[in-house]
């Protein structure tokens, strides 16, 4: 290593990865529900595209984490995301396509994508 | 990349409980369960909280588990990594809110008032990767020291931050600095050295950071080797702390690597590189002349100053000698600032102290805290308080060359130089907590017999007068001591002071001055009622059964090792004081609290 430069490009690149053992108030969370149902409608591939892409692309105070089961097992693969000062967003049905837009739009862009957001009303099924 | 990082503690605390088997049941359970690419484990240095070993923390959740086991293991895999449920049976109780949430480690009692500079990186990032290091703004300092400043600017910092030394003594370290700069200037070598020969008994400080984070100490001893135009440094660890010399083994190794060790570093034109020297586990190799010697492979005793080592150190060179955690300040106050360094801390002490917590604590372990915080602070809050309910006695600082801080005291603000007004030292941050049940003669016996034990043997003050000073330390503890010699270890503990070759001989007298100072009813009670207060002392101990409430059950007769216990089935027994060992076997098993001792 012979320049200040190269040292930089190892440190932006450890940044991203060690910024998952900051602790902080005003950090966003992402949060994957991966109880045996979230698990078996494909969650796995979500959080690992979620975690992979916010240290990829150093989103900064954001921490890509895991929940248990959410209650509506239906939806599931389920996304929360929770940004300090606003509403709770929930995202349904969800595949690591969708997270990759919900990454770009949301985490990085500051809107929510409506058409993976859980629907107002939640029909229930008729027997 | 990784979604999860387990954090599993690589010290030598946890290391001995178990933390190696704990790493190796990670990597299987992982890989049994498919996630060896999705988690990954990071070997780290010390969290701190010893006492609670083996440490593993979780992030990004940061959820802090306590005494793993390897059979805890396959069950955070499970749960909290596989299906993010938190184990909570294993997350630090302190943790643990009274409705059931889990509050952050950071908001603990042990971790709230804390302040860690030095230790920043200990416990966070895995020391046997440089990489880590530079992520952590690593190696920064020394690129902005070397592509900026001068070495006048580099001196002007360090002295501007107010840092002192930490190995004890509290010798401003910019001042250190400059003087090994500017006293020779006759384009000869000069020599950056590192003293990690941590020798006090209970000091842990300086192992924790080299195991932690090594490369703080390169960086800082290449910064140093820039500001006072020396090429070579030298790490004197000693051998007795295996991991720190491997790690800083392999961090050396991976700087050259990278050229942060070597020729031309940064492309300046300046070349530095280190060495590590392991010493042999002789205590006085701590004073910075005795090191030196050392270094230069002669027999390892001091030799009087001046001159100092600034002018005439290593090799009769020009050598300036930190202490580790002195070192571990450095990169950050040239980063931060030196008036960012100087917020912290009282008038006279900038910045912050680590102290090892040891003794009559419940939270024995690392700490590092802001100078100013009051002893109470540090034992009740950040330690936890004395365990068992007991009271609180005295604290012992310093080590061999320090003294006791009673109770009256507690709230005194720590700082080089309140310590020094009460009687004690900073020392290099050992602080030993002593209840009711700790009689201070033994104390003061214990730290002596150390210092003759250790004493080099090269000047008559401390060869002989420490041994003296031991002796009648003994007969005292025995009940054969008198008024006088209370009276003589005073003069003799002056004398030796004044007279002593180096630091280990001239502060060997104060635990035994600074206990009669504070705690002279006790000698007292010694040598005139021949009685140990603290009953700890075994020759002026007796037991005895109290007639009233013995049952005759004949339990402590049965387990007494000398058998000197005597009576009847279901009457009261006695004990024959002439064959009694005083092992306190007899109290132990008493269920009737019959038996006393004093």
């Amino acid at each position: 290593m012979k320049s200040l430069e190269e040292l930089k490009a190892i440190r932006e690149r450890m940044q991203g990865q060690l910024g998952m053992r900051e602790e902080g108030e005003d950090q966003t969370r992402v949060v994957v529900g991966m109880a045996t149902c979230g698990i078996a409608a494909g969650a796995r591939p979500v959080l690992n595209k979620f975690a992979e892409l916010v240290q990829e692309r150093g989103i900064k105070n954001t921490i890509v984490t895991q929940t248990g089961c959410i209650g509506i097992c239906r939806f599931e693969p389920i996304v929360e995301i929770y940004e300090p000062g606003k509403p709770k967003v929930t995202y349904v049905h969800m595949d690591a396509e969708k997270a990759e837009e919900v990454v770009t739009r949301h985490l990085q862009g500051g809107q929510v994508v409506k058409e993976y957001v859980i629907p107002a009303t939640i029909s229930v099924p008729s027997k | 990349m990784y979604r999860a990082h387990v954090l599993v503690c690589g010290g030598t605390g946890c290391a001995s409980s178990g933390s190696g088997k704990i790493q190796d049941t990670f990597k299987e359970q992982l890989e049994e369960k498919g996630l060896s690419n999705e988690v990954a484990i990071v070997q780290t240095g010390c969290h701190g909280l010893c006492a609670l070993g083996p440490i593993v923390v979780v992030y990004p959740e940061g959820t802090f588990y306590s005494q793993v086991t390897p059979e805890d293991v396959p069950e955070i895999v499970a749960e909290h990594l596989l299906k993010g449920r938190i184990v909570e049976r294993l997350v630090y109780k302190e943790e643990d809110e009274d409705d059931g949430s889990v509050k952050s480690y950071n908001d603990t009692d042990f971790a709230k008032k804390q302040h860690r500079v030095a230790l920043r990186n200990c416990g966070v990032i895995n020391p046997e990767n440089i990489d880590e290091y530079i992520g952590t703004r690593g190696y920064e300092a020394l690129g902005k020291v070397l592509t900026e400043m001068t070495p006048e600017q580099v001196i002007d910092v360090v002295l501007a931050s107010g840092l002192r030394g930490r190995g004890g003594a509290g010798f401003p370290t910019g001042r250190k600095w400059q003087l090994a700069r500017n006293l020779v200037q006759d384009g000869g070598p000069k020599y950056v050295c590192c003293n990690a020969d941590e020798g006090d008994p209970g000091a842990f400080m300086d192992r924790s950071v080299l195991e932690g984070d090594p490369h703080v100490v390169l960086e800082a001893m290449t910064i140093a080797g820039y500001a006072i135009g020396a090429n070579q440094g030298f790490i004197y660890v000693r051998a007795e702390y295996p991991i720190a010399v491997e790690r800083l083994g392999i961090a050396i190794k991976q700087a050259r690597e990278y050229g942060l060790l070597g020729k031309n570093i940064f492309d300046s034109g300046f070349d530095f590189d280190i060495e590590l020297r392991l010493g042999a586990g002789a205590f006085v190799c701590g004073e910075e002349t005795a090191l030196m010697t050392s270094i230069e492979g002669k027999r390892g005793e001091p030799r009087p100053r001046p001159p100092f080592p600034a002018v005439a150190g290593l090799f009769q060179r020009p050598t300036i000698l930190n202490n580790v955690e002195t070192w571990a300040n450095i990169p950050q106050i040239i980063l931060n600032g030196p008036e960012w360094f100087a917020s912290m801390g009282t008038e006279k002490s900038k910045g912050t102290k680590v102290f090892a917590l040891g003794g009559k604590i419940n939270n024995t372990g690392l700490v590092e805290i802001p100078m100013g915080t009051t002893l109470r602070e540090v034992v009740e809050d950040i330690g936890g308080g004395v365990p068992n309910g007991k009271k609180f006695k005295a604290a012992q600082t310093g080590g061999p060359s320090g003294g006791c801080i009673p109770a009256e005291h507690y709230d005194v603000p720590i700082d080089y130089d309140n310590l020094l007004a009460i009687g004690s030292m900073m020392g290099s941050g050992g602080l030993i907590v002593m209840d009711e049940d700790n009689c201070m003669v033994d104390i003061a016996k214990f730290f002596l017999e150390f210092t003759v034990d250790e004493s080099c043997g090269k000047c008559t003050p401390c060869r002989i007068g420490t041994k003296r000073m031991y002796e009648i330390l003994d007969r005292i503890t025995k009940g054969q001591g008198t008024l006088e010699d209370l009276d003589r270890l005073e003069e003799l503990g002056k004398y030796i002071k004044d007279n002593a070759l180096c630091g280990l001989g001239q502060t060997a007298p104060n635990p035994v001055l600074s206990t009669l100072r504070y705690f002279r009813d006790e000698y007292v009670a010694h040598v005139v009622d021949k009685k140990c207060p603290a009953g700890v002392c075994k020759a002026l101990l007796s037991y005895s059964i109290d007639p009233a409430k013995c049952k005759g059950c004949t339990l402590c007769a049965r387990n007494c090792p000398a058998g000197c216990i005597s009576g009847k089935v279901k009457e009261p027994h006695v004990i024959d004081q002439s064959k009694c060992l005083k092992c306190g076997a007899c109290m132990d098993n008493c269920r009737f609290g019959a038996i006393s001792k004093g």
